[in-house]
């Protein structure tokens, strides 16, 4: 993980954000990501971000699940302990699809859920920078990555006229780390204005 | 003005195909009354009216199934199926007369095939000297049998031409906020009364009446939730098909890839319940091993002939729509949505012939040019009738409060 130069714009319509989103685009700048405080239907197409894998996963982690549970009880009850329970073969599959179907179920969700904290970058003390506290209350917040040759001061006029409302340049780390917020002051170099 | 995009016209090849059909229909009909219905042989007689029993039933419940998914819609305040609403709503409008069609084959096979008292499909119609039939015969006999089954059919009639002409009403004139208000209420009463009417009798009595009492010593707790999965996914198949077929021909432009999508969902998720009601019913009777209660899976499990169609049934109910419907690309690809729908439908016609059939038959497979014959009767009826039926009004409801909340549906 590294330390990353943001131009941080804010919006306060999603009327203006998509037009913003697609100007920002053309003009050949990388859109990190953008904050917003609910989901906004067909924002992931407009940042061009590719489908999420996280539902082969799920399935992967199912049929998972299901081998698990039926190899686990067809050597139990045919290898390991046979026992006659009313007569039924050692075997018998119409009773073992319940907890089949339940071990399927355990498998893909925990399996998902862990992914989904694993691709969000989300765990117990980890930390993530904030760009805008007000992206969880009423800004859409978009973070578009400086490279060497971004001009800084070209990029803020650039968004400014596309309808941000707020716009501030901000040093900070990309990833997640583990820590404080307030003893690692050096992940933000320069703190951003809190505009309120 | 109605635009050619917003009122729908019969083509000729559609008539070419439903006379085309309702003509191969006939004639095995005819060709079938002859060699089986007039046949002296008693199982044959049974063969044949059962083969017109759940042709009937089956198709009379999926169009039934139609005016069902408006009215949980409605009541569920949905907003997406507006842009479609009409297809659905002209598929129920065949319910009135598929209604009287299985009513006739039905009474027929109470009143008309009783060999010295002794009834080939409906046993609890002589319940003489047998002491289950003769406990049962408060709920099984002809006279409520008769009256529950002109009161379930006519109900859903009138219930359904009721929502129907509310909709045309909103056709009128555009409403304003008072108005709306007071059409949607109305349009919710209705749609509950239906619910709750549909919920009595597919949901329960009428899978018991017309299909659960050919085996009239066995009985199934989950049988008519049973039927009703069956019906309900095979009535969103045939919705689908109708969109589609609309769809392509240039016809419903509000409806797009998200109301397809939804579509889809339902038919995943309907194939999953149907599933899960088949298990249910299967595992516990499986499990007790009561002979009482196993006698419904003895033609069609293990060593029954029946086998082949039962677990046929499940692959094509359960593993295909399970595989082939899981991923979004699927529900939105016109082409497969298609093939999916037909071969639910079939799956699920397939599932009433089994159910019937291997009562009536137990050690023998019917499955024959009749059942096809009858199937194509009823497929170039329906192309027929609801071709009929949305060519009469505007294919969208253009004043319904809904309309733009459906527009601009997005998955």
């Amino acid at each position: 993980m590294a330390l990353k130069r943001y131009v941080v714009a804010c919006f306060d319509d999603e009327e203006v954000l998509f037009p913003a989103v697609k100007r920002v685009r053309n003009a050949g700048y990388k859109i990190q990501d953008v904050y917003t405080p609910f989901p906004v239907h067909g924002l992931d197409h407009a940042l061009g971000m590719r489908e999420t894998s996280l539902h082969t996963a799920g399935f992967i982690y199912g049929i998972t699940g299901t081998t698990t549970a039926l190899s686990c009880m067809g050597w139990i009850f045919t290898q390991d302990w046979p026992m006659n329970i009313g007569g039924k073969p050692n075997f018998p599959l119409p009773a073992f699809i319940p907890i089949t179907f339940e071990l399927t179920v355990l498998f893909s969700a925990v399996g998902m859920f862990y992914t989904f904290c694993y691709l969000c970058q989300l765990a117990p003390f980890v930390k993530k920078h904030h760009f805008h506290p007000r992206a969880t209350d009423d800004l859409f917040v978009m973070a578009i990555e400086c490279t060497d040759r971004t001009n800084v001061e070209d990029l803020k006029a650039f968004v400014s006229n596309a309808g941000a409302v707020e716009v501030d340049y901000q040093v900070a780390e990309s990833g997640w780390w583990f820590g404080r917020y307030d003893k690692q002051q050096d992940l933000y170099a320069e703190p951003h204005s809190i505009g309120y | 003005m109605a635009s050619i995009s917003e009122q729908f016209e019969t083509t000729g090849k559609m008539r070419t195909w439903s006379m085309g059909l309702i003509g191969v229909g006939l004639l095995a009909f005819i060709i079938g009354f002859i060699t089986k219905g007039l046949s002296s042989d008693e199982q044959q007689q049974a063969i044949f009216w059962g083969t017109l029993l759940y042709n009937s039933v089956f198709f009379l419940l999926i169009c039934n199934a139609s005016m069902f998914f408006i009215c949980v819609t409605t009541l569920a305040h949905g907003g997406w199926q507006v842009v479609f609403r009409r297809v659905p709503e002209a598929i129920s409008a065949v319910v009135p007369i598929f209604g009287v069609i299985a009513m006739f084959i039905m009474f027929y096979i109470v009143f008309g095939l009783n060999h010295g008292g002794h009834n080939p499909i409906y046993h609890w119609v002589n319940p003489e000297g047998d002491k289950i039939l003769e406990k049962k015969s408060g709920f099984l006999n002809p006279v409520f049998f008769v009256v529950w089954t002109i009161l379930s059919i006519g109900l859903w009639s009138y219930l359904g031409m009721r929502m129907r002409s509310l909709s045309r009403e909103s056709d009128e004139s555009p409403m304003n906020l008072d108005q709306s208000k007071k059409w949607v209420w109305k349009n919710t009463v209705t749609a509950s009364l239906f619910t709750v009417w549909f919920g009595l009798t597919v949901g329960s009595t009428t899978p018991w009446f017309w299909l659960m009492s050919i085996d009239s010593h066995w009985y199934s707790t989950m049988f008519s939730w049973y039927t009703f999965a069956s019906a309900f996914v095979s009535g969103i198949a045939l919705i689908t098909i109708f969109v589609i077929y609309l769809k392509n021909r240039g016809y419903l432009e509000y409806t797009n890839d998200e109301h397809l999508h939804d579509l889809g969902k339902f038919m995943f998720a309907f194939s999953i319940f149907w599933t899960y009601l088949w298990f249910s019913q299967y595992m516990l009777i499986w499990y007790s091993n009561q002979p009482e209660e196993t006698a419904y899976f003895q033609p069609r499990t293990n060593h029954g002939v029946w086998k082949g169609i039962f677990y046929l049934n499940l692959v094509i109910n359960f593993v295909c729509p399970l595989l082939i419907l899981m991923t979004k690309s699927s529900k939105r690809n016109y082409t497969l949505m298609t093939f999916m729908a037909i071969l639910i439908l079939f799956g699920h016609w397939l599932d009433f012939n089994q159910m019937v059939m291997a009562s009536i038959s137990r050690d023998q497979v019917t499955l024959s040019l009749l059942d096809f014959g009858i199937m194509a009767l009823y497929a170039g009826m329906i192309i027929f009738f609801v071709g009929r039926a949305l060519a009469k009004v505007p294919l969208v409801a253009k004043n319904n409060p809904f309309l733009k909340e459906s527009i601009i549906h997005h998955t």
